[in-house]
């Protein structure tokens, strides 16, 4: 929009007269223009994510139900429904699940820590830190994990001259146990980067207010504090479900395919492990975990309704 | 950074209560027994996130002996196919950053300035990158997309722009939310700025440090994204990394892993210090 065309829409400065027709059309096309100008100024935006979120779903969904000949089928849905497939979706679901609960739990401690931690150096190193740590992940938090709880690693040779066998306890870093602590490494900071927005809507008046009124500092927490932080902390954990259920890169690495996983199961079907006959099962695994986030989704944003409410 | 930081207001507050001698005494005892806990937590999290890290960089400065040695970082530039997997690497960075800057400030601005209503939408479509699993868009993009598409490594490019999304769009998000946009658009606009002036004089230089930091975020993704990159077959750095290690012993993978971890750290950290320096130059320039 130039200059001239700012201040001939200023209806103040309009001048009415002989011009009032030919303005009348442009003020007309102009009203149309600026109608139809947000769709124009956010349809790249809309266009891309389109093709890059949208068109691969809807392929998903096309051919987990098509087979590889063409034609509608349920066989690739009965099959990803059944034996080990089903099993692949447990496991992703149980991992999904307390990967969410303990670092996001944990993550809300670290993140009060922080914040109410005096040292602006540490808040800075953490909030860089966190948002290189939640994209980590793959094989180099696989070489740190060996290099540190390995069987040769720093840490097992620490507590081994302690007189602790993590193996007794049942800890294997190869193992379910070993995944959910390995992937803490990004989830923790996943859930300091998403609470702590929330922790700074926390009114110290409201503090005060309570104080004033008597109630102890655990009385805050429970009465106050919580349920005003509830609805973020649960949003939270359920991006946290989503960022572990979906995992590929870690885990491969991690248990080379001992666990059945449903991403690594996916990520067999593309690399070509797969019976011939079978190879669009990998579309229906996919459109199972689809539909698994779909609903994690929704309760998200019903969530984050909840809890915009709070903040500002 | 922001003004409310609990840190210091606990102190205040403290401060305040303590005429009352009822009040002082518990908060005095209450501050110690949080000091207490908060370093209890601080340091379990600290010694989590350090000595996997302390771990990964003591093995990639050992030779094959065990002994202290900076081989494997001498070894590194000369391995076979990393220099191949590097170009490739920066290659695909450079046009992801570019794409997304593109794609995501100007729409980003504008929601800001014009349409306030769809800030929630965005929000949500932002974050549908995170939780759509990457294995799940690449299998529907290989299934979808069109060969010659799938010939480019800038079909990873374009898939990365996504996955950045909801990190780029948090950062821009937050840097227009703490300014003043519509007083600097109308100021601007009332001494005569059109929107292209607007936008490059006026908001791009004011939201630079979210856009720098956004643009750090989005290489970090690049140099450290292994399921599209390995399932559309590019021999992208993190690629390398995996099947180099099939073929060699472990120290140089680890040192390329560390070396791209610390190099992320330090430019992040980096971009929020100018940030910080530049805010109070220009804080000083107005009070003098």
């Amino acid at each position: 929009m130039s200059k001239s065309e700012v201040v001939a829409s200023d209806p103040g400065t309009s001048v009415p007269g002989s011009e009032a027709t030919t303005h009348r059309t442009s003020s007309l096309l102009r009203r149309v223009l600026r109608k139809i100008e947000p769709a124009f100024a956010i349809a790249p935006f809309l266009i891309f994510t389109f093709l890059g979120l949208g068109v691969p779903s809807l392929a998903v969904i096309y051919y987990a139900f098509h087979g590889e000949k063409g034609g509608w089928t349920w066989s690739n849905m009965h099959l990803v429904t059944h034996g080990i497939f089903l099993v692949g979706f447990e496991n992703s679901i149980k991992l999904g699940l307390l990967s969410a609960i303990i670092p996001g739990i944990l993550g809300v401690f670290l993140a009060y820590a922080i914040q109410t931690s005096n040292s602006n150096v540490l808040r800075r190193l953490t909030t860089t830190g966190a948002g290189v740590l939640a994209n980590f992940g793959g094989i180099n938090l696989t070489f740190m994990f060996i290099a540190t709880l390995g069987s040769t690693g720093i840490l097992t040779y620490w507590l081994r001259d302690l007189g602790i066998n993590l193996a007794n306890f049942g800890f294997n870093l190869f193992t379910f146990s070993g995944v959910l602590f390995v992937y803490m490494y990004f989830q923790l900071p996943l859930m300091v980067l998403v609470v702590t927005p929330a922790l700074g809507g926390l009114r110290q008046s409201w503090r005060e207010a309570a104080e004033n009124m008597g109630a102890s500092s655990w009385k805050y927490w429970r009465h106050v504090g919580i349920p005003v932080l509830m609805p973020s902390i649960l949003g939270g954990m359920l991006l946290l479900f989503g960022s572990a259920f979906a995992a590929y890169a870690t885990a491969e690495s991690l248990t080379l395919g001992v666990i059945a996983l449903s991403p690594i199961q996916i990520g067999n079907f593309l690399n070509g492990n797969v019976i011939a006959g079978q190879t669009h099962v990998g579309y229906a695994i996919a459109l199972g975990m689809l539909v698994i986030l779909t609903v994690t989704m929704i309760f998200y944003s019903l969530v984050r309704k909840r809890a915009s409410k709070w903040l500002r | 950074m922001a003004p409310l930081s609990s840190g210091s207001v606990f102190e205040v507050s403290e401060i305040q209560n303590e005429p009352v001698p009822a009040f002082s005494s518990g908060s005095t005892k209450r501050r110690r027994h949080f000091r207490l806990w908060r370093l209890v937590v601080l340091v379990l999290a600290g010694g989590y996130f350090l000595i996997p890290l302390y771990a990964g960089i003591k093995f990639s400065l050992q030779n094959s002996a065990g002994h202290f040695s900076f081989q494997a970082y001498d070894k590194l530039p000369g391995a076979p196919g990393f220099s191949a997997a590097l170009t490739l690497s920066l290659k695909i960075a450079v046009a992801t950053m570019v794409a997304s800057t593109l794609l995501m400030v100007p729409t980003a601005i504008y929601v800001h300035v014009r349409l306030p209503q769809l800030r929630r939408v965005l929000d949500v479509v932002t974050v549908l990158p995170i939780v759509i699993p990457p294995i799940v868009l690449i299998v529907g993009v290989l299934g979808a997309f069109p060969e010659w598409a799938k010939a480019s490594p800038y079909l990873l490019s374009f898939m990365y722009v996504i996955l950045a999304m909801p990190f780029v769009y948090r950062s821009l998000d937050a840097g227009l939310g703490a300014i003043d946009l519509k007083t600097l658009t109308e100021a601007s606009r009332s001494l005569g700025g059109n929107w292209r002036k607007t936008m490059w004089r006026v908001i791009l230089p004011n939201i630079r440090p979210a856009l720098l930091s956004a643009t750090v975020l989005t290489l970090a993704l690049v140099f450290g994204e292994y399921t599209m990159a390995s399932l559309d077959l590019w021999q992208t750095i993190p690629v390398w990394i995996v099947q180099f290690s099939i073929s060699s012993d472990g120290n140089i993978q680890v040192a390329a892993s560390m070396l791209g971890l610390v190099v992320t750290w330090i430019l992040l950290v980096a971009v929020v210090s100018l940030d910080r320096s530049q805010s109070r130059r220009t804080l000083r320039r107005m009070g003098g």
